[in-house]
C-alpha cells in the first residue's frame, strides 16, 4: 500500500516561491495517485484569503491552482482554525471551501495519521 | 533502515550542514540512503558556482565529495533549479544560458523523484523547511 504524505504549508502566498513550491509537491503527488494531505498552518492560511490581487504584485495567482486540487485527486484538505483566527481572517470566507478547520489537538492527531510529513 | 533525505535550505544555512552530517551518520550507522532530494533553496547545495570564503566550510564541495564517494542518488528538482539559475549543461543549452552550475554527481529531475523516494524509504527526513 502506498505511504501517505502530509504537506504542511506554512508560508504566505506572497513571501516568495515557498507556498507555490509546497503546492507543487501536493499536485505532483496527486498526479501519481498517492494519498496526499495538505494542511494550511500559520501564515500558510493567507493562501486561502479571499479577494487577493496578485496582479498588483506582478505575480501569478495561486488560488486557481488551489481550486484544482480536487481534480488532482487531493481531497484531504485542512486548515488550522487557530491560525485563521489569529490572523483575523473570516473562516467562512476562505477560498478553499472543502478545507476542514482543525483545532490544535486535531492537528496533532492528523500528523500522527500520516506516514510521512513535509513542512514548507 | 532506509532513509530518504530532503534538503530545502541554501548551502550556507546551518540546516543544510546538519543534513550532510545526518546523511554521513546514517551511512556510518549501517543504514541506507535511497535518495537525496534537493528542493527550494536546497538546489544551491548542488551548485558548483558557490564560492565559500577560505576559512568557512565549503558545503557544496562536501556534498559533491560525499555523494560521489558513496555513489548516492543525488537529485536536484529541475523546476526549483531553473527558477534559481542552477542549470546543468543540458538545461543551459535548452534555455540558451552561459552559466552551467551543476554537473556530476547530480541529476536534475522532477518532483516525482521526491514522492518515489518517500514511498521507497522507511523514513523521510527533511532539513531546512519552514
Amino acid at each position: 500500500m502506498a505511504k501517505s504524505l502530509l504537506i504542511i504549508s506554512r508560508q504566505s502566498p506572497w513571501s516568495g516561491p515557498g507556498a507555490r513550491e509546497a503546492l507543487d509537491i501536493v499536485l505532483a503527488g496527486g498526479a501519481f495517485d498517492l494519498p496526499i494531505g495538505l494542511l494550511f498552518l500559520d501564515d500558510g492560511v493567507f493562501q486561502l484569503a479571499a479577494k487577493q490581487d496578485a496582479k498588483a504584485l506582478q505575480q501569478k495567482d495561486l488560488s486557481a491552482n488551489l481550486q484544482a486540487l480536487p481534480m488532482f485527486g487531493v481531497e484531504e484538505l485542512f486548515v488550522c482554525a487557530e491560525s485563521v483566527a489569529q490572523r483575523g481572517l473570516d473562516s467562512n470566507a476562505l477560498s478553499l471551501e472543502d478545507a476542514r478547520a482543525l483545532s490544535a489537538q486535531e492537528i496533532t492527531a492528523l500528523i500522527d495519521r500520516y506516514d510521512q510529513v513535509i513542512t514548507l | 533502515m532506509k532513509f530518504a533525505i530532503a534538503v530545502f535550505s541554501a548551502a550556507h544555512a546551518p540546516s543544510s550542514r546538519r543534513a550532510l552530517l545526518f546523511a554521513q551518520a546514517a551511512l556510518a550507522g549501517g543504514h541506507e540512503i535511497v535518495r537525496l532530494f534537493f528542493y527550494q533553496d536546497g538546489v544551491y547545495n548542488a551548485s558548483a558556482s558557490v564560492v565559500t570564503p577560505q576559512d568557512e566550510l565549503d558545503l557544496p564541495r562536501q556534498w559533491r565529495a560525499f555523494v560521489s564517494e558513496h555513489q548516492l542518488d543525488g537529485v536536484v528538482c529541475i523546476a526549483a533549479a531553473l527558477r534559481r539559475g542552477v542549470l546543468n549543461e543540458e538545461e543551459a543549452r535548452r534555455y540558451q544560458r552561459d552559466a552551467v552550475a551543476v554537473g556530476a554527481p547530480w541529476e536534475l529531475s522532477g518532483l516525482g523523484q521526491l514522492h518515489d523516494a518517500a514511498q521507497d524509504a522507511d523514513r523521510l527526513i527533511c532539513f531546512g523547511g519552514a
